[in-house]
């Protein structure tokens, strides 16, 4: 555009200021890139749940076991393609502070249940040959620096032994990765069978069950199949998509996304003042030259579009670094806070968001002032520069 | 010469509150094509007044404004704005030069509202700024420059899209003796050689002598004085 | 001093023109305002749930849990174990009953008011003592529960968060009809975000036989609980874990507490970077504004360091004024607000109040002042190394 260079001189015109804006609005949109981010971890297993498994929990309470025997029964409900199990183990590794979650699984039905998890086939067989091994999440091997071989200890806190102890050991047999950008892996899997047989209580219980539909199955309508198979049983079900249950546990948090909204606002309103007190001087200390540009015969719509077009210049450039800087840190803090808080992830949609908002405040910043210019009085304004 | 510019019966009143300033009063002027006119008088007069409705920069509260054969007091602000930008080029008392561009870019600028391209535009600009004799100076920004230098970039931004009515206002009113000279000389080279028809208003006699005729404006109304 | 007298003379004339540079002022102050504004608060977040989970736990009432269980719900007890705790020595008694409460709970689906969706809510199972055990629990309305009824008395706060806890009214939790017959408040506690009932029925209810999560005792004095310590983990029938109340909840408390300072504090300090280039924005373009003020001033006499500590001063006293408006903004409108959240340790909702405390208030406001002397140093600069004559001749 044969304008740019212009506008682009223009913005420059008091470097220190416009340098200092850019930066305000750097700020402003680091701050989006990163509570938007936020924001995606709280409901980042919603967003990633597979729209074709669902979950089946005790209706009365999460925490209540269902019976082991229920797997029969739910595999052979209309609409259910496949079933496993999962349960809660709940120790921790050398410091109660590391507490991250472990499940006793049925080996191979869990991968195959979570097709997004990847793992070698010879780790895969290795574990599952092996009653005592436990395959880990990537994650956490690099952050405890585990290798194949390893003999991981975990202490248990629900769980003791038939013993009496609360040691339990496992050799390191595999490490699973998963492709998803947003998936977490900050956690460990080892076999029920050595759960079953070593815990001193609730044998014959699982913590849920988690099925896979059948194609084209309506999951509303297995889900309320599985439910009246166990209603007025002891254990009652409560069977949901695997999406509404990470979602009733990210509402249970609060209003998250209000709190991050309410944050990001009060900024922008800061940013919005500073540009646009920035741009209203801009155009203050240029009257007479706006002017000018008047008698040359430029239109007044020309002379707004030249003022916005400036305020959305330093709005573009603060804020694509401020987002690009935004990206860079998410990056590294998913990879290094990944156990403590999974699925930091700055989204396409956030991005585009970004993108959308900078120009919107590029134009609500400017336009008083690019108003003012455009309806300046060339007479009023060249005889009182 | 045919007539360029003519107007009729011209008043310009400005409402302040509840006072009514007249400062134009029931004017006739004609203009020839060809003329370079020196307009003068005591200040509050009208006389810059007189020269903003010629370019179409302020409208009359009465009578008529015709340049080149356009109705100017009829025309809406934006035909106005797209008449000046090819009929009328403004040099004023303190230049305004935009600071924030070189001299050849300050010259380009009447060229932006046209649709050549980048490369004819500077080959304009250049012709422009060799007829007033900074070629040299093309890419100093105002700053950089003389008070002369500076209005001399501001004449060929005045002419560079080649207008036949020059619209000066105080031109030398902020040079010295020696300087004003300089362009006053300039334009008038640009009157006699390149046929640019210019009205200047001045307080300055030995300016006006350097135009054809002088005018004395003097409470909104003309009185004619022949030229020497 | 001259200096002085300078530094107020230029600091007054700075301020008396405050008024024409209101726009760029305008922008410092706003922008100071919300970053204490925020930081305020979130971090009354952190301290409000803090309060609530401290406030419940007293230093002389102990709890015993299975060693290395890190909550309750992980923990497990047997009766035979509960009764050696309660009849320990160094255990407070009224006459010849121990005062001690072995307890339980599960936890059961409740919908929220604010939000209509179902959240965890604790249904507590205790033994006749759990109000003398704790420090400041009294029922408020209706009776207690009657032993071996579904009944259950409901926490004050519980009772405002959550659908259908009124006194009087009967709730389903799976198959069994219980009902509301009084509430309690605890003093602000996290126990009044829960539901209590008879330890009997709950485990009955919900078929535990015979266990226990934790038991609660009030110890004669609180410096016994070393001594009790000692002496259950001497006993080979037992394997506890032995801590004040309080420790007890502290603990309990850190994650959560510690999660939202995690997030606070470094989004306060990115605000706070941000507030600076504000400031300093509005800082610069004030001296420039102010230029042949200055220039006229160092001619007639007054030294450079008073202009650039006026300048300083000008920008902290602006900056404080945000902090002040941001403050009190933020005690104005979240102090005392009641929300409640997830506390992953005991995987059930606590609720609690914002608290906007007078230290974070301090703090924000030294943060202010921090962001008003930044930003108005380089400003201080420029405004001292004004070439006096060229800004003369601007006039």
């Amino acid at each position: 555009m044969k304008y740019f260079g212009f506008v682009w001189k223009n913005a420059w015109r008091k470097k220190v200021r416009t340098t200092l804006t850019i930066m305000s609005v750097l700020v402003a949109f680091l701050l989006y890139a990163l509570l938007s981010a936020i924001g995606y971890a709280f409901t980042s297993g919603a967003n990633i749940a597979d729209a074709e498994r669902l979950v089946v929990i005790d209706k009365i309470s999460l925490i209540n076991p269902l019976p082991v025997s229920y797997a029969g029964r739910i595999a052979a409900t209309p609409g259910v393609e496949s079933v496993t199990h999962a349960s809660w183990f709940g120790g921790y590794y050398q410091d109660p502070r590391n507490q991250m979650p472990q499940f006793p699984v049925e080996p191979r039905e869990y991968f195959e249940m979570y097709p997004e998890l990847n793992i070698p086939p010879e780790q895969l067989d290795a574990w599952a040959s092996n009653r005592i091994g436990i395959a880990v999440g990537e994650e956490l091997a690099t952050q405890f620096g585990w290798k194949i071989g390893d003999r991981i200890p975990l202490q248990a806190t629900i769980w003791t032994k038939e013993d009496g102890g609360r040691a339990w050991e496992f050799d390191l047999e595999g490490i699973f990765s998963t492709d998803d950008p947003r998936g977490g892996t900050g956690y460990m899997l080892f076999h029920y069978d050595y759960f079953e047989e070593a815990r001193a209580f609730g044998k014959g219980t699982v913590g849920w069950y988690i099925l896979r539909i059948a194609g084209g199955a309506n999951p509303v309508e297995v889900a309320n199949a599985v439910d009246a198979q166990f209603a007025n049983s002891p254990n009652e079900t409560k069977t949901s998509t695997e999406q509404a249950f990470v979602e009733s546990f990210s509402k249970q948090f609060g209003n998250i996304a209000l709190i991050v909204s309410l944050i990001l606002g009060a900024v922008f309103f800061t940013l919005l003042l500073v540009s646009g007190n920035t741009m209203a001087q801009s155009v203050r200390e240029r009257i007479s030259e706006l002017a000018v540009l008047k008698t040359l015969g430029f239109p007044d719509r020309s002379v707004l579009a030249i003022v916005l077009s400036e305020s959305v210049l330093i709005m573009l450039i603060g804020g694509l670094l401020g987002l690009g800087i935004g990206w860079l840190l998410v990056q590294a803090l998913a990879s290094n806070l990944g156990a403590f808080l999974p699925g930091l992830f700055l989204s396409p949609q956030a991005a585009l968001g970004a993108l959308g908002l900078i120009v919107a405040a590029g134009i609500a910043a400017g336009i008083f002032p690019a108003l003012k210019a455009m309806r300046l009085s060339i007479v009023d304004a060249l005889a009182h520069p | 010469m045919e007539v360029l510019a003519e107007l009729k019966g011209v008043s310009r009143v400005y409402q302040k509150g509840k006072e009514r300033v007249e400062v134009l009063h029931e004017l006739d002027l004609r203009i020839p094509g060809g003329d370079f006119l020196a307009l003068m008088g005591p200040s509050g007069s009208g006389k810059t007044t007189l020269l903003n409705l010629l370019g179409g920069l302020d409208k009359p509260s009465s009578g008529t404004v015709t340049v080149g054969g356009a109705e100017l007091s009829s025309m809406s602000n934006s035909q106005l704005s797209h008449w000046r930008s090819t009929h009328v080029g403004f040099i004023f008392q303190f230049y305004n030069l935009l600071p924030v561009l070189t001299a050849r870019k300050n010259v380009e600028l009447p060229l932006l509202l046209t649709k050549m391209g980048g490369a004819e535009r500077s080959k304009r600009a250049d012709i422009a700024l060799s007829i007033v004799g900074l070629t040299d100076r093309a890419k100093h920004y105002p700053r950089e420059l003389s008070g002369g230098q500076e209005q001399r970039v501001a004449i060929a931004r005045a002419v560079v899209s080649d207008p036949t009515l020059l619209l000066c206002d105080e031109p030398t009113g902020d040079l010295d003796r020696e300087t004003a000279d300089e362009i006053l000389k300039l334009l008038q080279i640009l009157n006699r050689e390149h046929g640019k028809t210019i009205v200047m208003v001045t307080h300055d006699a030995q300016a006006a002598g350097y135009a054809s005729r002088t005018l004395h404006v003097d409470k909104g109304k003309l009185e004619t004085r022949a030229a020497a | 001093m001259a200096s002085v007298r300078q530094l107020t003379a230029i600091t007054w004339l700075n301020i008396r023109n405050l008024p024409q540079r209101l726009g760029a002022s305008m922008v410092a102050v706003i922008g100071v305002a919300a970053v204490v504004l925020v930081f305020a608060a979130v971090l009354s977040m952190a301290k409000g749930f803090e309060r609530t989970m401290v406030a419940a736990g007293a230093d002389d009432t102990a709890i015993i849990m299975r060693s290395g269980s890190t909550s309750e719900l992980n923990s497990g007890l047997s009766h035979e174990q509960t009764l050696i705790v309660a009849n320990a020595p160094g255990v407070e008694k009224d006459g010849d009953r121990p005062l001690a409460s072995a307890e339980l709970y599960v936890v059961v689906d409740i919908k929220k008011k604010s939000t209509n969706e179902e959240a965890n809510v604790p249904l507590r199972g205790v033994q006749p003592a759990a109000f003398e055990v704790r420090n400041n629990v009294e029922l408020v309305e209706g009776r207690m529960f009657e032993p071996g009824k579904n009944e259950f008395v409901v926490g004050r706060a519980a009772q405002q968060e959550f659908i259908g806890l009124e006194v009087g009214s009967t709730i389903r939790f799976g198959q069994t009809d219980w009902s509301v017959v009084g509430a309690f408040s605890a003093g602000g506690s996290v126990s009044e975000s829960e539901l209590w009932t008879d330890v009997r029925v709950l485990q009955d209810a919900y078929r535990r036989g015979n266990s226990y999560q934790s038991i609660r005792v009030r110890l004669e004095d609180e410096n016994d609980l070393a001594a009790l310590e000692k002496l259950l983990k001497d006993d080979p029938r037992i394997d506890p874990d032995v801590l004040s109340e309080k420790a007890y909840y502290s603990a309990q408390a850190e994650p959560l507490s510690r999660f939202i300072r995690l997030i606070g504090y470094p989004l306060t300090i990115l605000m706070s970077i941000g507030a600076v280039f504000g400031a300093l924005n509005s800082m610069y373009s004030s001296v420039s504004a102010r230029g042949k003020e200055i220039a006229t001033l160092r001619a007639l006499g007054f030294g450079p360091v008073p202009v650039m500590v006026s300048t300083i001063v000008e920008s902290t006293l602006l900056a404080a004024a945000g902090g002040v408006i941001g403050g009190a903004a933020a005690f104005l409108i979240f102090n005392g607000f009641r929300v409640s959240t997830l506390n992953g340790a005991s995987f059930s909702q606590v609720v609690f109040d914002f608290a906007v405390t007078g230290d974070l208030l301090l703090q924000g406001i030294v943060a202010a002042l921090i962001i008003g002397v930044i930003g108005g140093f380089f400003p201080a600069i420029r405004a001292a190394r004004l070439p006096v004559a060229q800004a003369l001749r601007e006039l």
